[in-house]
């Protein structure tokens, strides 16, 4: 009986929400746009932005290097760079964008070269500037080489191997499985994202049940019928909660398919590929159900909390003023779990939003520390069952209900 | 029937410190009968009403509705009332059949005797015409037929209304007083608040005066006249709550 009662209430919100064009927008709309135009629109563009700059290619002003012809020739040799003859507006010109880089040889380089003594060639570049980078590498690079180059002369001359410069080769390798290596860098993301969608799905249909209800007159229809008021209360908590799930699951299930897009989108063409590495999440099916599992609690409590300070409110704007600082008590620890640094520990753990956030950013990273998921999972089901309990507890006091 | 006892709300206010906005207030009303209670905007009317309905709970005293205490067992009572007033509105996003048929799944009706009922109110109501229309495109008259409906559809033998007719025009207004006399016909026991002296004259069977959350006269309208040695209920009303309301005005 009280469960039907429950369930009768629950569906009848779940009908009157589908109709209600603000809870739509917020619930599924919201979160299944967010993320293509988020993911595919920035990370398209990013993609787009950096091969382009790969393939143009760049204009580097030679100073000097008129008495040192072997160096100009392999700059001249150099694939996709443009040399372009001195000017005395060189600075200017890299500022403007004109050229890229310049580079400058001192005067008798390859003389000084020959008799063993050091010069200093310069490189200028416009510093964060992606162009620029790309062709004054690419020059660095070919200098290195023709460094290179002389050492090894020079040894060749004295008779000395060229091992005398390199006793041991170094090696850099990864062994973190790619799933760490990209969780590290977006793992963060994820927990906070699902934290904080939990929070938007719910807050909407929170203010609508309660605070809305009361401004639209029903609450003393609803109150006259036979139903409980803990009965009542649960059907409108369900039916948040739902909505704080759903935007959840709608914004983990766009996120995942904008990243496969966006995977696919770039494979096709060879300069994105690089860029779009760095990007791309291996979100296996169990990540995503534990993820899951870890917001169900964390959903619970914002319900529950949401609920119980929107039904304080005598009307709907009332409730959003309540309600809107919330999303900042929120969004700070989820944020703090997203600086470097900060590790999960069992006493972080403690604190509702952080812990679940640290935690969201390990599962992605493929990491199960099962005693603080224990812990975790605990003490955010114990804060949920309290704040559940208050919020029926509210229901019951005319002082909030008939609040004037 | 309704048998209230010694019925009092006190509320705290954080300027005026205690308010009794019901104190100590006795009276029954019997099936059949229209028990109206008149006063002016303020005296304990709704408080009253919403106690007996349990939308409020008394502070003090009690009442018995249809043999349920109102504090023991509320939703039992509330199972035998249908309560209706001005402030109950309608779900806008619902139809009026699934507004109506919401409140009879409420009220523990199986689907197969909700149909036939609701089948049964809207054809007596005359609202077949508007079924499927949402609440918020319904005119002020079909949105109280419709909040009729809900109170209908589980067949209370009580009906509370609280001021009914408030703020509605004539021909809604009618359509209220009409099915207010059509419950007493029917046997229900009735109850229902206003402040409009021709109401109370064309409708109740039993008249309470009720001031500064205190009931002051009670009885039928030829008793009323009587004691009063008025024939007018307004001036009768007068004489009953003047007193009252000039010592209210000086605290």
């Amino acid at each position: 009986m009280s469960l039907r009662n429950v369930g009768i209430v629950y569906r009848k919100e779940l009908t009157e929400a589908i109709r209600d064009r603000r809870t739509v927008i917020s619930t599924i709309l919201v979160p299944l746009l967010l993320f293509p135009v988020l993911s595919v629109g920035f990370g398209s563009l990013a993609v787009a932005l950096v091969g382009k700059a790969k393939e143009e290619t760049p204009k580097v002003m030679l100073i000097g290097g008129a008495d040192s012809p072997a160096i100009v020739d392999g700059l001249r040799k150099l694939d996709k760079i443009e040399i372009v003859p001195e000017t005395p507006t060189w600075k200017d010109q890299i500022i403007n964008k004109e050229v890229r880089a310049a580079v400058d040889i001192p005067a008798g380089f390859q003389a000084d070269i020959a008799q063993q003594k050091s010069d200093t060639v310069k490189i200028y570049n416009y510093e964060g500037e992606l162009k620029s980078e790309f062709a004054s590498d690419k020059i660095e690079k070919y200098l290195k080489s023709y460094s290179d180059n002389v050492v090894k002369e020079r040894l060749a001359a004295k008779n000395l191997p060229v091992d005398v410069l390199k006793p041991f080769e170094m090696k850099r390798e990864n062994v973190a499985p790619p799933e760490k290596v990209s969780g590290a860098a977006i793992g963060g993301i994820i927990g906070y994202m699902v934290i904080l969608l939990c929070m938007t799905g719910a807050m909407y249909p929170a203010m609508d049940l309660t605070a809305g209800e009361k401004e639209r007159g029903t609450m003393e229809t609803i109150l006259s019928s036979p139903i409980s008021r803990t009965h009542l209360v649960l059907g409108k908590f369900f039916l948040i909660l739902t909505a704080a799930l759903g935007t959840a699951a709608l914004s983990v299930l766009s996120m995942g398919v904008s990243f496969s897009v966006l995977g696919h989108y770039t494979s096709q063409s060879a300069s994105g590929r690089d860029a779009a590495a760095g990007l791309l999440l291996h979100l296996g099916p169990k990540t995503v159900v534990s993820v899951f599992l870890m917001a169900l609690p964390i959903a619970v409590l914002f319900s529950a909390v949401l609920m119980t300070i929107a039904l304080f409110a005598k009307t709907y704007k009332e409730a959003q003023s309540y309600l809107t600082p919330m999303t900042f008590i929120v969004i700070i620890p989820a944020i703090a779990a997203m600086l470097p640094g900060v590790e999960l520990t069992s006493k972080l753990s403690l604190i509702p939003i952080l812990g679940t956030s640290l935690l969201c950013k390990e599962l992605v990273a493929g990491t199960y520390h099962w005693n603080l998921i224990a812990l975790i999972f605990t003490s955010n089901c114990v804060y949920a069952a309290v704040a559940l309990f208050i919020a029926i507890k509210m229901f019951q006091r005319e002082s909030v209900l008939f609040r004037s | 029937m309704i048998d209230a006892r010694g019925l009092s709300k006190r509320f705290q206010d954080k300027k005026r410190g205690e308010i009794r906005a019901v104190d100590n207030i006795s009276f029954q009303c019997q099936p059949g009968k229209i028990y109206g209670l008149l006063g002016a905007n303020g005296a304990g009317k709704t408080t009253t009403l919403r106690m007996l309905a349990t939308i409020l709970e008394p502070t003090d005293g009690t009442a018995i509705v249809c043999g349920y205490d109102v504090v023991e067992h509320p939703e039992k009572v509330r199972a035998n009332v249908g309560f209706l007033s001005t402030a109950t509105a309608l779900y806008r996003r619902l139809t009026a059949q699934e507004f109506v048929e919401y409140f009879g799944r409420l009220n523990g009706l199986d689907e197969a005797t909700l149909k036939k009922r609701v089948d049964n109110i809207f054809d007596r109501l005359d609202m077949n015409g508007f079924r499927d229309r949402r609440c918020d495109k319904l005119s002020t008259g079909m949105m109280q037929k419709t909040s009729i409906a809900r109170t209908l559809v589980h067949d209370p033998p009580v009906m509370i209304f609280d001021e009914p007719t408030n703020g509605l025009d004539i021909m809604t207004a009618r359509t209220i007083t009409a099915f207010i006399r059509e419950c007493r016909n029917n046997g229900k026991t009735v109850i229902f608040s206003t402040h409009i002296m021709s109401e109370v004259e064309k409708l109740c069977d039993t008249i309470g005066i009720i001031q500064s959350g205190k009931l002051l006269a009670e009885g039928t309208l030829a008793e009323l006249r009587d004691k009063y040695s008025e024939h007018d209920l307004e001036e009768i009303f007068v004489k009953v709550v003047t007193p009252h309301y000039v010592a209210e005005e000086k605290n």
